[in-house]
């Protein structure tokens, strides 16, 4: 694995801000006021954003080794105990603090 | 009224409805900074990337893209659409409201984060404020907040004395609790389980390296083909 440059990084957030920016600015720019939205592009705004959030879960696992080391125990039992605390209390604060710390506390302390 | 006090009369009316936000972002913003400073940034990158890429998730990210994976800018660039494509979305339900701001409405568009656009898309505006002002005060406080949690956390992160092992899994909580979240509120759940679904088959068969790109195009893929299903199942709920 290589470590990045500090041009290579400030590339790298560059490209970051530019797309954070296309994604935000093109529907102002594609359909100015008064043009009808394409039935394809509404579609897609129902059904991407689930779908993209759970790549992002499976994304932040995929260093995980379930077959070997600690079989990913520390990470289930992190998310699990985010899940529960969420859907208990619904308060998203407490959800993310308890499942980090429960996390933390396993990979120093257990594993 | 002058110009001074509409400013004053729409930051007034503005900082009530951010103030749930104000705790939220201090708090994430702070665990990115700390987040950063673990992996061994400097406070000025959790500053600068929190004021440029204002995108929560992506600067989590981000982060990831400059320590793992080597130098890869194309990959970043899909995968900074594919993150923040929802933002399309926001700007076409946003297209009317921020209709007529003038100068201000390159800001509103910059800042448009998920926290700021729904407060300014729901809430009722008094007749008294200025529209423009209050929805541009609602966008600037929040992305304040975050920028001044994200440089506590970069600034004194290296003062913590506990250890930070694992703080890194903050970002993986965050995504769970969004995922929970767009679950409890969804009528259907199959757009949900195609970007599980996808996402896994490709981290298979890919590996972690390299599976994000094939995942995003096969989502893409399979909810491009799956259009006409998916879309008689919405009209048959809503019949």
């Amino acid at each position: 694995m290589t470590t990045l440059t500090v041009t290579q990084q400030i590339l790298t957030i560059a490209v970051v801000v530019a797309g954070t920016m296309v994604t935000r600015f093109l529907p102002f720019l594609v359909f100015p006021p008064g043009k009808e939205t394409p039935k394809y592009i509404k579609y897609l705004g129902d059904v991407l954003p689930p779908a993209v959030i759970g790549l992002l879960v499976v994304y932040c696992l995929k260093d995980v080794h379930f077959l070997s080391g600690n079989h990913g125990i520390p990470e289930l039992a992190g998310v699990l105990s985010v899940a529960l605390l969420h859907l208990w209390k619904r308060n998203m604060l407490l959800s993310i603090a308890g499942g980090t710390i429960c996390y933390m506390l396993l990979v120093q302390l257990v594993f | 009224m002058t110009a001074k006090n509409q400013v004053g009369t729409a930051l007034r009316a503005a900082f009530p409805h951010t103030i749930p936000i104000l705790a939220g972002f201090v708090f994430l913003g702070i665990a990115y900074g700390i987040f950063m400073n673990s992996l061994g940034f400097s406070a000025i990158y959790p500053i600068l990337m929190s004021l440029f890429i204002y995108a929560g998730s992506m600067e989590f990210l981000a982060a990831n893209l400059l320590i793992s994976g080597g130098f890869n800018p194309l990959n970043a660039f899909l995968l900074t659409l594919m993150v923040n494509a929802r933002h399309l979305f926001y700007g076409l339900s946003m297209l009317d409201r921020y209709k007529g701001t003038g100068k201000k409405k390159f800001y509103l568009i910059f800042g448009m984060c998920d926290e700021s656009f729904s407060i300014n898309c729901t809430v009722n505006v008094p007749k008294d404020v200025d529209k423009g002002w209050f929805m541009l005060c609602v966008t600037a406080l929040n992305h304040t907040y975050w920028v001044i949690g994200a440089a506590i956390g970069g600034l004194f992160g290296s003062l913590i004395r506990f250890n930070t092992e694992g703080l890194e899994f903050v970002m993986t909580a965050l995504f769970v609790v969004i995922f929970i979240e767009q679950w409890l509120h969804a009528k259907r759940h199959a757009s949900a389980f195609v970007g599980v679904g996808v996402s896994v088959i490709c981290l298979v068969l890919f590996g972690g390296g390299q599976f994000s790109l094939p995942a995003m195009l096969g989502i893409l893929g399979v909810l491009s083909l799956s259009r006409k299903t998916l879309e008689k199942k919405a009209e048959v709920e809503a019949a």
